[in-house]
């Protein structure tokens, strides 16, 4: 159902080619068009949080966004492999196991006397190994990527587990502990969230306008397509999932070092928020649609009503309550009006047709080929 | 130009892939079988009366639910908001306790029950009616449960004083050595398990999770069985909820979190694949019973409780590829032996 | 398997709708800061206290500002344990004529804990009583805190950061051997025990089970420690660890669990297994209403605690003497602390500064429908 094609090139040339532009069939816009109209949406949402957080006593100053930052800079990094891995269709749970086993692992080769430069680069090692792990089970044996993910998330936090029991490590140098405490020189923005935006960079510009990105939403919007034209889908993914595992164990280093403290429970639960980020963020479950800025949008709504509400003391069950709601609304929301946008299109379509048959010589079957489209 | 299909599959192919998808189920009583043997070498205490009917007794909760979580999986769906609704329903039931204490148990398994069934109608219509994927709608409804329960809680807590005697005694008692736990978990398995192979209604869930364009083409009413799924895995999480307060006699606002999770893993050891159309609830039931043995075989034969997770996850995906491969066994057999077009 | 597109057009408008309803019509929040502070005509405290915020009160709350902010931060807003301990605080506080402002996660994080602390900062809360998720993890912000000049008071659970004041339910050192000593009198001193205890990490279970192996070490040479498990302070965890527990060793004569959740799980399960209870005798740190019909029948002879609701009503007082000046962190400072009477504070060298409730309550049938907590 593709409008245009390029033939595909031969599996030996190595090189992937630019796909074919993907026009979706149903609506025939370009993929781009679509996604602004969420962005748009995210933009008043995010004006509508900063509205809620000014109205709320001491929001509104810099510490406080300092503070913001800080929360979420980890969960924000995490998201942003995450999105690319959803995009293609799949989905990756283990991100917060991750963190803690790089966290774990980190504070135990500190430990034992590796200088922290070393064990920094050697975490992030083992976190693209973990990549690899996830990566070469969903794309060489075809296993189900939740499954997989979740096996890994497991997996992974019980090596964690092992590897420092129940002992906590700290006194790591005050030179990378400082992240916790203050802002980047001259601003107040947190070091992570400085890593985020400088991540967010990279990740929107390679997903929106490099070739490997539209590879990337071809893979998620139509699979078989995209491997009939080329596209090296399994060598993508795979180095998506072992982005992933390098970028989370990155998270893990910012984030053992914003607690000054290794542990093995660092980040529990923190893989909800991440997918919860990346789905409020517009990244279509299905795959193929969706865009960075969405999701950077999406970090700092739920981030700013977040804190709002903290500093309002509401109930920590109730900002529960609001995220889950978020989210739904998050998807229900388009999916009614595509729902009643078809309502309308059928009605149209009987109207028309109903008309046809009254008078068939008057009205020409001009729409035959737009049905044609629409199938 | 007309396509003739030529006679299909012959008997003998058809035996032997639905042998070796049986032996999904078997492959889970060899495990535990090894478990438990080598357990027991390592500490007899494992084997005797009181530690089996822990064994069965334990897994029977997460059992309980995995066999609703298997008919929603069957369809191509996951409910990651039955935790949330355990929890949710045995603080009710203790509530009606609190306030009625000569509350008949009927009563209060009933309202254990409705809460869930009513959660999982919520669940039903949303992924039906919208078409949202269910992950999305499960985990947003896990959210918005877990923080109405702990409004309701309020940061109380229902003790052992306010649930009757003949209540509790569902949770602990046992007739012939077996947990009657156990039993209830039990008759429910075989009886969901009968329904979904021998209905029409069970079979179209396969069909659904098979290929859902062809479901529906084929006149499957897809929608009302998907929220049919949705309603029992839900009134079964109500279900537990209900059979928690009687065993644990004691439920705050964290009652069955972190549920789900267990659940599913479940699921998969059991054999029921996440993308839909294969499994049966006794694989799930067995799945259970695995992980929870392996839990406490850990425990009795002295491994430090620190490797508890890593075995699990490493189980979880030892699981899903065997699960693979043996689907692809069983690919190979039908293609091999079985229909051919004729164009 | 098809794919289904979705058009986010209006879908898109509408959630701005939404989002901008919010914003701009952003009703008040449910503040759940306790009995109100403040200032109204009348509302005087015991001793007589003037009004306007920040001068001292006079009487029995000597020299005490009124009007403070103090920000309780337990391990998490629904353990019912905690919840007593916030309540105690807000009474002392209302005695004060302050307020306390209860906030904390769902979780029992570190991370969860975190934006309640920013909070009080945020607030410039005069005082932080916190029952910390981790020792160390929440020093960074803690000791943003301490800069902004709010005092830390920290109970139920310590953090290993500088500058704090512990209010410690008991002697720690107490607990333990208080605990070690019961449950020899339970099995006359000899054979094998066993504890069943909360999470891994959790700062006071370890460092009472820490004090439990000394005292087993030097005063019961017959009695033997043969595991410590974990429940995370998760009925089903509980059961799980206990029942393994129960096979791995046969001959266990005694179970200790430091937690109320481990207790309690473990009483209700020997109370449904009465041949396990014949054999296995159970104490710990309970909770009254919880643990009462196993004393009841029997399963339980005896167990401990404190009262929760005089921990936080002590943090309470400790704190706002702290921010008012009153007291301070040296070794033998004193303060009063309401109806509890005068305090004095241990800072002895190299130790950080503590004070503590009293000595544990032994609960059995002789007390325990004195209690409903």
């Amino acid at each position: 159902m593709l409008s245009e094609t390029t033939p595909p090139q031969t599996a030996t040339s190595g090189v992937v080619q630019a796909p074919p532009t993907i026009r979706n069939p149903q609506t025939n816009e370009s993929s781009w068009r679509g996604l602004l109209r969420w962005e748009s949406a995210l933009l008043v949402a995010l004006a509508g949080a900063l509205i809620y957080g000014h109205r709320t006593t001491n929001f509104w100053n810099a510490t406080n966004f300092f503070y913001i930052g800080l929360n979420i800079g980890e969960i924000a990094i995490m998201a942003l492999p995450l999105t690319l891995i959803v995009i293609t269709g799949e989905i990756d749970l283990s991100v917060a196991s991750m963190l803690g086993l790089s966290s774990t692992l980190l504070g135990y080769l500190y430990l034992h006397g590796w200088p922290i430069g070393v064990a920094i680069v050697a975490v992030l090692i083992v976190g693209a190994i973990g990549g690899a792990l996830n990566g070469v089970l969903v794309t060489r044996l075809g296993l189900p990527s939740i499954a997989v993910t979740i096996g890994t998330l497991t997996l992974f936090r019980g090596l964690a587990e092992i590897t420092l029991g129940a002992k906590s490590v700290g006194k790591f140098p005050a030179t990378l502990t400082k992240i916790g405490v203050i802002p980047i020189p001259h601003t107040q923005i947190a070091y992570s969230v400085g890593f985020f935006v400088v991540l967010a960079i990279i990740y929107g510009v390679v997903l929106h306008a490099m070739p490997v990105g539209r590879s990337i939403f071809a893979i998620g919007l139509q699979p078989e397509a995209a491997h009939f034209s080329g596209i090296r889908v399994k060598r993508i993914k795979l180095m998506l999932y072992v982005l992933s595992g390098t970028v989370c164990s990155f998270a893990g280093v910012l984030w053992t070092m914003r607690f000054a403290t290794s542990r093995y429970d660092a980040g529990t639960g923190l893989e909800l928020n991440v997918v919860a980020i990346v789905l409020f963020g517009g990244i279509s479950i299905f795959g193929g649609r969706g865009s960075i800025i969405g999701v950077v949008l999406a970090t700092a709504v739920m981030a700013c009503i977040q804190q709002a509400l903290t500093l309002r003391n509401v109930d920590a069950q109730v900002r529960n309550i609001v995220t889950g709601v978020l989210l739904l609304i998050s998807v229900v929301l388009p999916n009614i009006a595509t729902g009643i946008h078809r309502l309308r299109e059928r009605r149209r379509l009987r109207n028309r047709d109903r008309l046809a048959q009254r008078a068939p010589d008057l009205h020409q079957p001009t729409t035959t080929t737009t049905e044609g489209q629409r199938a | 130009m007309s396509l003739t299909v030529a006679p299909i599959s012959r008997p003998a192919g058809v035996r032997r892939s639905e042998l070796l998808l049986r032996a999904r189920e078997l492959s889970i009583v060899l495990a535990l079988l090894i478990v438990f043997g080598f357990t027991t070498l390592k500490n007899h205490e494992f084997a005797n009366a009181a530690s089996i009917r822990q064994l069965l007794s334990g897994a029977s909760l997460v059992a309980l639910l995995a066999v609703g979580q298997t008919l929603v999986v069957v369809t191509r769906n996951v409910d990651l908001s039955v935790g949330s609704v355990l929890g949710l329903s045995a603080y009710l039931v203790g509530t009606l306790f609190r306030a009625h204490p000569n509350a008949p148990i009927a009563l209060a398994f009933l309202v254990g029950i409705g809460v869930g069934v009513l959660i999982g109608a919520i669940n039903g219509i949303i992924t039906t009616v919208t078409r949202v994927p269910s992950l999305v709608v499960t985990l947003a409804m896990l959210y918005i449960v877990r923080g109405v329960d702990a409004e309701i809680v309020n940061a109380k807590q229902i003790d052992p004083t306010l649930i009757p005697h003949s209540f509790q005694v569902v949770g602990y008692e046992h007739i012939f050595g077996i947990p009657w736990l156990a039993i209830i978990v039990a008759v429910i398995v075989i009886a969901v398990g009968f329904y979904m192979r021998s209905f029409r209604a069970g079979r179209d869930l396969y069909a659904i999770g098979s290929n859902p364009d062809a479901a529906t083409l084929a006149g499957v009413p897809s929608g009302r069985r998907v929220f049919t799924a949705f309603v029992v895995s839900g009134g079964l999480a109500g279900l537990g909820g209900a059979l928690f307060l009687a065993q644990f006699a004691t439920v705050n606002a964290t009652g069955g979190s972190g549920y789900e999770l267990n659940v599913v893993a479940a699921v998969v050891v059991g054999g029921v694949a996440i993308f839909g159309g294969s499994g049966t609830v006794f694989g799930a039931a067995l799945g259970a019973l695995l992980l929870n043995t392996i839990n406490q075989a850990l425990v009795a034969a002295k491994v430090s409780a620190f490797w508890n997770q890593a075995v699990a996850g490493a189980l979880l995906l030892a699981a899903i590829a065997f699960d693979r491969w043996l689907s692809l066994r069983v690919e190979r057999l039908e293609s091999g032996r079985g229909e051919r077009h004729v164009v | 398997m098809t794919i289904t597109h979705h058009s986010r057009r209006r879908g898109g408008a509408a959630l701005a709708s939404i989002c901008l309803a919010i914003g701009v019509t952003a009703c008040g929040s449910s503040t759940k800061s306790s009995s109100s502070a403040t200032t109204a005509a009348g509302a005087t405290t015991a001793a007589g206290v003037t009004n306007a915020a920040g001068t001292p009160a006079a009487g029995g709350a000597t020299g005490i500002k009124s009007g403070l902010t103090v920000y309780y931060i337990p391990k998490d807003t629904q353990n019912p344990y905690e919840v007593l301990a916030d309540k105690g605080g807000e009474a002392a506080l209302t005695e004060l004529g302050g307020k306390v402002v209860v906030s904390s996660g769902t979780e029992d994080t570190a991370a969860a804990q975190i934006p309640s602390i920013q909070a009080a900062i945020a607030a410039k809360a005069n005082a932080i009583v916190i029952a910390a998720n981790d020792p160390d993890a929440l020093c960074p912000s803690i000791a943003q805190a301490v800069a902004a000049g709010i005092k830390v008071v920290a109970f139920d659970s310590d953090n290993n950061c500088p500058n704090h004041l512990f209010i410690n339910q008991a002697d720690t050192a107490t607990i333990g051997t208080a605990e070690v000593d019961y449950m020899a009198t339970l099995v006359n001193s000899t054979g094998e025990i066993a504890i069943l205890s909360a999470a891994a990490t959790a700062t006071n279970q370890n460092a009472w089970i820490g004090f439990m192996k000394q005292q087993l070490a030097a005063k019961y040479p017959n009695m033997k420690l043969v595991d410590v498990v974990y429940g995370d302070d998760d009925p089903a965890k509980s059961l799980t660890a206990l029942t393994g527990l129960l096979s791995a060793h046969p001959n266990l004569v005694g179970i200790i669990s430091p937690t109320t959740v481990g207790i309690s799980t473990a009483a209700q399960y020997l109370s449904t297994h009465k041949d396990i209870a014949a054999k296995v005798k159970l104490t710990g740190l309970g909770l009254p209403s919880q643990m009462k019909p196993y004393i009841k029948d029997g399963t339980v002879k005896g167990f401990m605690l404190w009262n929760p609701s005089d921990l936080g009503y002590l943090a309470g007082y400790a704190a706002a003497n702290l921010a008012s000046g009153t007291t301070n962190l040296k070794d033998g400072s004193k303060f009063t602390a309401g109806k509890l009477k005068e305090y004095t504070i241990a800072a002895p060298a190299g130790a950080a500064p503590s004070v503590i409730l009293g000595p544990p309550t032994v609960f059995d049938a002789s007390n325990i429908d004195q209690f409903n907590f």
